[in-house]
């Protein structure tokens, strides 16, 4: 692992975000490895959520950029997209859909085109509930449906937005796990969470920490 | 073009370009629209069929061919804003947008004033008439749209790409407009018959038109850089020129 | 893990994807057409019921009728994706943008557009329309239509993130769709006096060319805004 430790995936240049005539971050620079489980960290309101979303293209920041693989992510796009498996606060995951039928259209628009969903379910204890639309799930159910994508991806850059909320504790642990694997393997996980983490020790997480900026 | 424009996309350095542009451009509009007025409405001669209720062309055609100028410059700045990025472009269009709707009204409003001595009634659906008020219609959206979000860089870009839709749009409404009305035509009047106008109120007209532009131009200009420094409040260099002229 | 789909594939997914939701969700599929039905009846009350009058303003009627109709059931178009995540999920999949936002415009015509076209005959007839016109007002409200929706997706897109939608999506669109109404009612009045129409129908054909090809990308642009 330690020769991939090298490749820099993603590196923030100097970003910088104000949202509402207010500074959230300032010339923020920092590079993620291959390797790196990277926890952002700070209190709500600090701009964890934002930086996320600039890190995932979907926002932009005021100043700044984002270079995935050393070239800028909205010229590379598709490559970059290609490469990113985003969960943000918003599911993802169609009401009117069942379980099954949700993580089929989520693989299939990722691009994927051989996979069997009832294996990838029972990963994230579904088993039984494939067939039911999610609306109609709890909560929890309905979060997994969406963390579901997570088993069955090859993208190198996960950037995931509190995953744990509304999972019970062993799915939490089956999580951390999986982070845990896909950074071993090569790949690197950006997420932000207000829980304790019990499998991903300290020593292995990175901290960003954002505080609140006042005037 | 990038080159040209790279250094202007900083907030400060367009900022004091506009601080540099603006009096040029008020001066010059305030002394072409007194003398194309004066000279308008005092020295040129009187139309021997219209009398002096022609006179208000010199507010009625330079209004309403400003009117789309300014959407035309608007589009520009939102275009070079989404294709090079630069916000500061955006934020020149939302500037131009209410002071384009102002000039589109006035050029409504004269031209309703013009008609009633001249067709007995304030409206007609006559084909230019009526794509100015489409025209209006357009830029109000753009202004509503602006008004909307709370984040007024988002506003910009937002506000920026519906320009640019109008102003593909513009030439079919248009045309559109202009075959509606060669169909409707027995119930409007024609008033787009050209003769052929004296020197002496050419001159004027073109004088006002002209200033006109640079009106516009001024008054984006005062709007551009309140809103540079409106979207920039944080930014210390804002906060050395408020310090400089005593605002606290 | 093999991966890559076709632009079709992309294209396909989503359009059934979305025509399955609003299969499960009808009431969508149908307000919009009631709406259209209840405006139309409401113009004999208003002007009265005087067969010549009424097949007099018959093409423009339904015309208007027809493009709020369609401006109202647009409004929910990226709604529901922009609000669980799924809009999210699409920006970021490696799929073109202006493929998947293509596919949702035509699945949402599919399901609101036609069921206006089927529907508009029998409002002529409650119109008193002219008996030549009923072939240019099928083939306007078939050629015309889709534009309304590509152009109204615009508008829609760049409203999507806001809390107060309907007024100001009117006041954004429907200067837009002047040019479709002017041409759309002048073919059907001209085949009301049996005169020829395809000069109209070349241009509303034309029209809908136009936006099938540019206005997939300024969706897609002001999704980009809206999402932000």
């Amino acid at each position: 692992m330690e020769t991939s430790q090298q490749t820099i995936l993603l590196s923030a240049k100097e970003l910088t975000c104000i949202r509402e005539e207010r500074i959230l971050f300032d010339q923020l620079s920092f590079d993620i490895h291959a390797g790196d489980i990277v926890q952002i960290e700070g209190p709500n309101g600090a701009g964890k959520t934002s930086l996320l979303r600039i890190l995932a293209g979907l926002s932009r920041p005021y100043s700044g950029n984002v270079l995935y693989l050393n070239e800028d992510i909205n010229h590379a796009r598709d490559e970059f997209n290609a490469d990113l498996l985003y969960l943000g606060h918003l599911p993802g995951v169609k009401s009117e859909l069942t379980a099954e039928e949700n993580l089929r259209f989520n693989l299939q628009i990722s691009g994927y085109t051989q996979f069997e969903t009832t294996p990838i379910l029972a990963q994230v204890n579904l088993t039984g509930f494939e067939e039911a639309l999610t609306g109609h799930l709890s909560a929890g159910q309905h979060r997994r449906t969406a963390l579901a994508r997570l088993w069955h991806t090859n993208c190198k850059i996960w950037i995931v937005d509190e995953p744990f909320t509304a999972i019970d504790k062993k799915g939490v642990e089956e999580l951390e796990q999986l982070f845990l694997e896909h950074a071993n393997n090569g790949g690197c996980v950006i997420m932000t969470t207000h829980q304790d983490m019990s499998i991903i020790t300290d020593q292995r997480l990175r901290k960003i920490r954002l505080d609140y900026q006042f005037l | 073009m990038w080159k040209w424009l790279h250094p202007y996309a900083d907030p400060q350095r367009a900022y004091q370009l506009s601080s540099k542009l603006l009096p040029w451009f008020s001066l010059l509009a305030i002394s072409l629209i007194g003398i194309g007025t004066v000279w308008g409405l005092l020295f040129a001669p009187t139309d021997y069929q219209q009398g002096d209720s022609y006179r208000i062309i010199f507010i009625h055609v330079p209004a309403a061919s400003m009117s789309m100028a300014a959407y035309m410059a608007m589009a520009s700045a939102a275009f070079v804003g989404i294709v090079w990025q630069i916000k500061s472009a955006d934020w020149m269009a939302a500037a131009i947008a209410p002071i384009g709707a102002v000039i589109t009204f006035i050029a409504l409003f004269t031209g309703a004033a013009w008609g009633k001595p001249m067709w007995g009634t304030w409206w007609v659906w006559d084909a230019r008439l009526t794509s100015e008020l489409v025209l209006l219609f357009l830029y109000l959206g753009v202004i509503a749209l602006y008004a909307s979000f709370e984040d007024k860089v988002l506003a910009a870009r937002a506000a920026g790409i519906l320009a640019i839709v109008g102003v593909i749009n513009i030439p079919i409404i248009k045309y559109s407009v202009e075959w509606w009305s060669s169909l409707h035509q027995g119930s409007t009047i024609k008033i787009t018959e050209k003769s052929a106008m004296p020197d002496s109120m050419l001159y004027p007209l073109l004088i006002n038109i002209l200033g006109f532009g640079l009106m516009i131009g001024a008054l984006s200009l005062v709007r551009f850089k309140a809103e540079i420094l409106a979207r920039n409040s944080m930014r210390p260099w804002v906060r050395e020129l408020a310090q400089a002229k005593g605002v606290k | 893990m093999e991966r890559g789909i076709s632009f079709t594939q992309a294209f396909w997914t989503l359009l059934v994807r979305d025509i399955k939701i609003a299969i499960r969700h009808r009431g969508d599929i149908f307000n919009p057409l009631l709406f259209f039905i209840l405006v139309v009846t409401l113009f004999p009350l208003g002007v009265g019921p005087e067969p010549q009058m009424l097949s007099r303003i018959a093409p423009g009627v339904i015309w208007v009728a027809a493009l709020l109709a369609s401006m109202l059931s647009l409004e929910r178009l990226f709604k529901a994706d922009y609000s669980d995540g799924t809009l999210e999920q699409m920006l970021l999949s490696p799929q073109p943008l202006p493929i998947m936002v293509l596919a949702k415009v035509i699945a949402h015509w599919l399901l609101t557009g036609v069921p206006l076209i089927i529907i508009a005959p029998l409002l002529g007839l409650l119109l008193n329309l002219e008996s030549g016109s009923y072939g240019a007002l099928i083939s306007t409200l078939a050629l015309g239509t889709p534009v309304l929706s590509l152009l109204g997706a615009i508008g829609v897109a760049l409203t999507v993130g806001l809390r107060k939608g309907g007024v100001l999506l009117s006041l954004l669109i429907l200067p837009l769709y002047i040019p479709v109404l002017i041409f759309a009612t002048s073919a059907i009045d001209a085949a009301g006096m049996n005169l020829p129409y395809d000069g109209q129908l070349a241009i509303i054909a034309a029209m809908l060319v136009g936006s099938l090809t540019l206005a997939p990308f300024a969706i897609g642009a002001s999704l980009r805004v809206s999402t932000n």
